[in-house]
């Protein structure tokens, strides 16, 4: 990673946080659909960023999205479970050739579909987690998996969104 | 042991994720737990002055209907304040002066709320500063809004009644029962009332107000409505009744602060006859 993709790699952090926090804390569509935008800055690190450097950075972010949330440790614990899954993920989905040309897994390198089958499952194993820290002892389990399922449909969309309106499309795709 | 270090190298990522996991969960647990101490939450100094920012631009959009609330508030006090003048031809007897002094009311303004998840919390622009103390009850004058959590110099923290581990000593005000009201978790404009047995005749519509037991709130602070009655499935002995809030928490912007002067000598009290109250 050079100094330019970490600024701007940087820049889409605080944007990404910035909407997070002051747009999205109190919105859930029907009650059930929650956003999670900030995860697109775990989603999108290159793929061959290792493993510790990834969970230190999403425990990082969690963190930060906690101390606005006054859910301390929820989105923390959620994140780095994303993180670690990512990159189990990530190596059980590569495609036959394996990922040594491209080097980021976003929308506009690898296209709707991969995006999709590489997104959702993170985002939804991402929200199971959030929802049953937030639900222990209360909540029931159908309440969980409604919420995770409707959160992460919303969140992979606006992912989706995201990248397709401030992306920059790779010339001749 | 060399291999047994390659192992554990190899391992590596796995061990950290283990670590981090297990600290998050420390920071959720330490954070729910009432006599744990939050270190890290939003009434530090700049999480507290960017959340005041969000609350300056989304505030004024409210104005007007804050206003109206005052208004109608202003002139409830002072229809009470115009029954409190003594005529001119009687002779007052003046009261018990230890009364007078018991409860203290604050202003201050909610600059960040939630109320999606099932542990709620306010944060509040007034601290240690201004006199904010744990423990103070926290309503605005549609009913209960919450209990401070903790404080720093400039901002606080509370528990917003909508938040599965609050309780508040509540009572039906047309009959004098009492209980507990509690957040179930799961609709922001509902709590259900615990704790009232079965023989208590009880109708929708009924209001619901603060007890004045729990040395938190004063009595007769508006709760909610009851809206629904029907025995407990789980407990036959007790009722289960649904309150619909009065207070709208998805617009709680300006709220009153209460503090009653006696509660440490109360709470000593309680303890030195080992009685535990609830809050």
């Amino acid at each position: 990673m050079n100094i330019r993709n970490l600024i701007s790699y940087l820049l889409l952090i605080i944007f990404l946080g910035v909407v997070q926090i002051f747009f999205l804390k109190n919105l859930a569509l029907f009650g059930v659909a929650f956003a999670f935008v900030y995860l697109l800055g775990i989603l999108v690190l290159p793929i061959s960023i290792r493993t510790v450097p990834l969970l230190f950075i999403a425990f990082a972010l969690g963190f930060l999205i906690d101390l606005f949330y006054e859910t301390i440790g929820m989105h923390t614990a959620a994140a780095t479970f994303l993180a670690f899954a990512r990159s189990i993920w990530l190596r059980s989905i590569s495609p036959t050739g394996g990922y040594a040309e491209m080097e980021e897994p976003s929308l506009a390198e690898m296209g709707f579909g991969w995006f999709l089958s590489y997104s959702f499952p993170l985002i939804f194993g991402y929200s199971l987690v959030f929802f049953t820290a937030d639900q222990w002892g209360t909540g029931g389990l159908w309440s969980i998996l409604n919420k995770s399922l409707f959160s992460s449909i919303f969140t992979c969309l606006l992912v989706i969104l995201v990248q397709l309106l401030f992306f920059k499309r790779r010339r001749g795709i | 042991m060399l291999r047994i270090l390659q192992f554990l190298y190899r391992i590596r990522a796995f061990i950290l994720f283990v670590f981090l996991e297990v600290a998050a969960v420390w920071m959720i647990v330490s954070n729910n737990s009432p006599q744990g101490a939050a270190f890290f939450n939003s009434s530090n100094a700049l999480v507290g002055s960017l959340l005041k920012q969000q609350a300056d631009v989304v505030q004024f959009f409210s104005l007007a209907e804050v206003n109206e609330a005052l208004t109608d508030e202003n002139a409830e006090i002072l229809e009470k304040l115009l029954a409190l003048q003594v005529p001119a031809d009687s002779m007052p007897i003046p009261l018990d002066s230890a009364f007078a002094a018991t409860y203290q009311f604050r202003g201050a303004r909610v600059i960040g709320t939630s109320l999606r998840f099932s542990q709620n919390y306010l944060t509040l622009n007034k601290g240690a500063k201004d006199g904010i103390k744990p423990g103070m009850g926290i309503f605005n004058p549609y009913g209960v809004v919450g209990r401070v959590k903790s404080v720093s110099e400039n901002y606080s923290v509370a528990f917003s009644l909508l938040n599965t581990g609050l309780m508040i000593s509540s009572k039906i005000k047309s009959t004098d029962v009492f209980g507990s009201v509690q957040w179930d978790g799961k609709n922001s404009t509902e709590a259900r009332l615990l704790f009232v047995p079965r023989h208590v005749v009880a109708t929708a519509g009924d209001t619901v107000v603060t007890s004045g037991f729990n040395a938190v709130f004063p009595e007769g602070i508006h709760i909610g409505i009851i809206s629904n009655v029907a025995p407990d499935e789980k407990d036959p002995n007790y009722l289960n009744l649904t309150v619909k809030l009065s207070t709208d928490f998805s617009k709680v912007s300006y709220v009153y602060l209460v503090e009653n002067t006696q509660f440490n000598e109360l709470d000593s009290l309680h303890r030195q006859s080992e009685i535990s109250n609830e809050y």
